[in-house]
């Protein structure tokens, strides 16, 4: 197991090397500079020469790399060329609302969608099964960000039950929070449940046709027993796969939310720092976007690993 | 073939998709004929007109007609979805063909480039790839066949390491059958059948990305007609006119839910293995 | 004559099907008494896995399942008790083995939590007191240190001592009956014999009764006492194991007699004509009418039933009405 971990983990290191090196290379390819942006309409060569000798845009980009992997790694991922703010600091002001958000999605998700996919596997051809597809199928084509509109236009403006954007810590008025954070959350983890439903169903049907299901029955086990000793963990196993991608949609998709129910998220920070082309900041967002799913692939992996005995010896 | 498209029949869903796609291709290739209005023709005595006989789905903030623009949107949808899967088929596909069939180094980087690509989600990849290139129709596509192309390639490069050691591969090669002929000839066919899944889900992909990019409003230009544009536009009138944002959705969501159980029937009529599952 | 363990009676299990009803057994009776193996012999589509699935319940419970006849349980009728009851049954009085070792153990779990899950939910025992019967009946199949092979997960183990920890888990509670279903098909030829010799030295211990499915007629003279030979969901003969061997009755049982080979022998090995009839539409007279060399009028239009010919040895077919009338 530990073997395993281990080296699970450097099989990630290329892949944050290589994150990092797209970070920084893909941002210096965007058109027009940071300090074409700063100085605007008062662009002049000199000024712009001063500034770049400043931020030390004038060195060779292999030199400015490994300044900045030097320095990220220490913990400095520079300031907003706009706001002066450390992008660290940014950063973390806005983790928290993406956090919750994702977390309140992976939760309604999973609460709906692990219970409705086995239901449907085990009353296969019944009307639950077929309600359930349908929903499924549903789940997956509806766009999240037009969910998120309807959700507004009904539940908001219509019947007033939510606010309809903006946001309140958590810490402040949990209460509060909670309204502005549900319909955001729904929205986002839709699809998600909808994917994990249909392949806790597919995976279930096939572990309910497995010998060791039909020797359990054999051995005298309750119903109960069958689904959930003897199936649950076995169908489990394709799905965690799953849901770690399914993070990564949670991750890409909240930029999209975040935007449509204002809520101050690192997804909206990362539409800013791209609309504004703030270099530092946008290498903040993506580095952290990407390392952050690589991160939960690999705890996902891990615990695919403890749920695998064959993995696990 | 006879049995994949017997299996397919059956599938009453698949059947729907196909022709919900049908009628979007029809309405995509004759839009002009069939649109009841010009799509781009303001009128400023008809804003934000609520559904009623004249305009079906009612009229935008500047009195164009919705259904109208809807239909014109289908041929934006439809043209990022052709070019932009097209891309990732042919830039995935070659990279994952190269990868499975050459092994070694090549494979080794390939794969590297396929896991770093993984680890960006779509949307914000495409995010990123479009603050590169600017806001256009053209570069959307390219975005979007960016995004896309390691799911092509992951997909090629497996089903050749599958058929590569099989018998009659090996025979061509020994009678000097050269790699380019034994790609075109013995891998590109086997690997069809799960590319033909993929392409079609991809197109459902290709759509939403479109809309969501647009409706950011880092997607196509801002006086394409496109559904990602009508939504970003209705959002701003939704206290007004919830029709504004509510048709568009409704099309991008079925010509989506097509793809996917159009894909869902491939998957199960190409698949031998879940034959007779259903049975 | 010891105790009858189990009783089926004119037993029926049919399948609705879109293509019509498929009667994959069809009026199967036989008896097993207390220590008593019996085999049932046949190839395969010919109704013995079915009938013994229906014995243990897990047939009949879906609504395209129609099961008819009688199951006796140590003379207790159990065809129609509640499924809560034939559930309680299951695994703790009759316990079935399944063909492929390699599938029939739950990967996720060690091999010693599936063997004591049967004194836990049988017998209401503690945790610490099943895993104990679980060491207990690793050591007793013959499985080497057993404290420690107690908490390996099924894919640490080889195909032959997963099927013994299959066995020890089956034996668990002590059943009455057992229900070997092919118990050694998938394993080599050197992991059968050891297997079949387990069998043998367990039943003799624990005077289990036990039925093994087979479709080898060595494995048949090997472990058995006696035998029914099944064809298309009917059972055709039944004998004990000698007089079957020694005085085979039925064309169908000759023909399976003369396809294994026998070491010396300089005979031909001959194989039976055919393909046993399709269940959806079974021939009217005998099943084995389209296959058999001895075929006459009389084998068309009616089905011969399974009667005793002596002592004992039964048989389902008018040759030997023939032969009787004949003397």
């Amino acid at each position: 197991m530990l073997k395993y971990v281990v080296k699970r983990i450097l099989m990630a290191i290329p892949i944050l090397i290589g994150i990092s090196v797209i970070a920084f290379f893909l941002i210096r390819l965007v058109p027009g500079d940071t300090v074409t942006a700063l100085l605007g309409v008062n662009y002049n060569e000199e000024q712009a020469l001063i500034l770049r000798a400043k931020y030390g845009l004038d060195k060779p980009l292999v030199v400015q790399y490994f300044i900045w992997l030097k320095n990220v790694v220490a913990g400095d991922f520079g300031n907003s060329f706009f706001t002066k703010e450390p992008v660290l600091s940014a950063i973390a002001d806005r983790l928290p609302v993406t956090l919750q958000l994702m977390f309140m999605s992976f939760l309604y998700s999973i609460f709906i969608a692990i219970p409705l996919g086995t239901i449907a596997a085990i009353k296969r051809n019944s009307a639950i099964d077929y309600g359930a597809s349908f929903l499924g199928l549903l789940g997956v084509s509806v766009p999240n960000f037009w969910l998120g509109t309807l959700f507004i236009l009904f539940f908001s403006l219509n019947l007033k039950w939510f606010p309809s954007g903006g946001f309140i810590s958590f810490l402040e008025d949990p209460v509060q929070n909670l309204r502005y954070m549900i319909m955001p959350s729904v929205a986002l983890g839709t699809a998600v449940g909808a994917v994990v439903m249909r392949m806790t169903r597919s995976s279930m049907l096939e572990v309910l046709g497995q010998d060791y299901i039909k020797m359990a029955e054999a051995k005298g086990v309750t119903d109960r027993r069958l689904i959930f000793n003897h199936a649950l963990k076995n169908s489990f196993i394709p799905v965690v796969t799953v849901l770690g991608i399914q993070m990564g949609y949670l991750l890409g998709g909240s930029v999209v939310i975040e935007k449509i129910f204002s809520l101050p998220g690192v997804g909206q920070l990362s539409l800013q720092a791209i609309t504004n082309r703030d270099y530092a900041l946008m290498q903040g967002c993506i580095l952290l976007v990407a390392s952050g799913f690589v991160i939960i692939n690999l705890l996902v992996d891990i615990i695919y690993a403890f749920l695998n005995p064959k993995i696990r010896y | 073939m006879g049995e994949i498209w017997y299996r397919f029949r059956k599938n009453k869903l698949a059947l729907f998709g196909f022709s919900v796609l049908l009628v979007f291709i029809i309405l995509a290739l004759a839009a002009p004929i069939i649109a009841p209005y010009d799509p781009f023709q303001m009128s400023t005595g008809e804003t934000l007109q609520s559904p009623n006989s004249a305009h079906i789905f009612g009229t935008d903030q500047f009195g164009r007609d919705i259904l109208s623009r809807i239909i014109h949107g289908t041929r934006i949808s439809f043209k990022v979805g052709i070019i932009s899967v097209g891309i990732s088929l042919v830039v995935g596909v070659a990279m994952g063909i190269c990868a499975g069939y050459f092994g070694g180094w090549i494979d080794i980087i390939i794969s590297r480039i396929i896991d770093i690509m993984f680890s960006f989600p779509d949307i914000f990849l495409a995010l990123v790839i479009m603050a590169i290139l600017g806001t256009s129709l053209t570069n959307v596509m390219i975005a979007i066949g960016i995004v896309y192309t390691p799911i092509f390639a992951r997909i090629a490069r497996g089903s050749t390491l599958t058929v590569k050691d099989n018998a009659y591969i090996e025979a061509a090669r020994s009678i000097g059958v050269g790699d380019l002929m034994t790609i075109i000839r013995h891998i590109l066919p086997n690997i069809l059948a799960p590319l033909i899944v993929q392409i079609t889900l991809s197109f459902g992909f290709a759509i939403r990305s479109e809309a969501a990019l647009s409706f950011l409003g880092l997607g196509v230009e801002p006086d394409v007609p496109s559904w990602g544009i009508m939504l970003n536009e209705g959002k701003d009138w939704m206290e007004l006119a919830w029709w504004v944002s509510v048709f568009p959705g409704l099309a991008a969501t079925l010509a989506i839910l097509s793809f996917n159980v159009l894909g869902d029937g491939l998957r199960d009529a190409l698949d031998p293995k879940l034959k007779n599952e259903s049975e | 004559m010891k105790e009858v363990v189990l009783e089926v009676k004119n037993l029926k299990t049919h399948f609705r099907t879109r293509k019509g009803i498929v009667k994959a057994v069809d009026g199967v009776s036989f008896k097993v008494h207390k220590g008593e193996t019996f085999a049932l012999v046949g190839e395969s589509g010919c109704g013995k896995s079915v009938t013994c699935m229906t014995i243990m319940g897990l047939i009949g419970r879906k609504k395209n399942e129609v099961v008819e006849g009688d199951i006796f349980f140590k003379g207790r009728n159990i065809t129609n008790i509640s499924k809560e009851e034939r559930r309680k049954l299951r695994g703790k009085n009759m316990s079935i083995i399944f063909q492929d070792p390699m599938t029939s153990l739950n990967p996720v779990y060690t091999v010693g939590t599936q063997i004591a899950e049967m004194p836990i939910i049988h017998e209401g025992k503690s945790q610490s007191k099943a895993k104990e019967i679980a060491v207990n009946m690793l050591k007793k199949v013959g499985i080497p240190s057993p404290d420690k092979r107690v908490d390996e997960y099924p894919h640490q183990f080889s195909g032959g001592m997963r099927q013994r920890g299959v066995i020890g888990m089956s034996l668990a509670c002590n059943p009455e009956l057992l229900i070997a279903d092919e118990p050694t098909t998938a394993l080599d030829v050197t992991i059968q014999a050891q297997i079949l010799e387990l069998l043998r030295k367990l039943k003799e211990d624990t005077e289990s009764a036990i039925i093994m499915i087979t479709h080898d007629l060595g494995v048949v003279a090997e472990v058995s006492d006696s035998v029914g030979v099944m064809y298309a969901g009917t059972l055709v003969e039944k004998a004990l194991v000698k007089e079957l061997f020694k005085k085979p009755l039925h064309p169908y049982t000759k023909g399976l007699l003369k396809s294994i080979p026998k070491p010396g022998s300089k005979e031909r090995l001959t194989i039976i004509e055919g393909q046993p009839p399709d269940l959806h539409n079974a021939p009217k007279g005998c099943k084995f009418y389209p296959r058999c060399s001895y075929a006459m009028d009389k084998c068309r239009e009616e089905m011969p039933k399974l009667i005793e010919i002596e002592n004992g040895h039964k048989a389902a077919c008018w040759l030997n009405e023939v032969n009787k009338n004949g003397k």
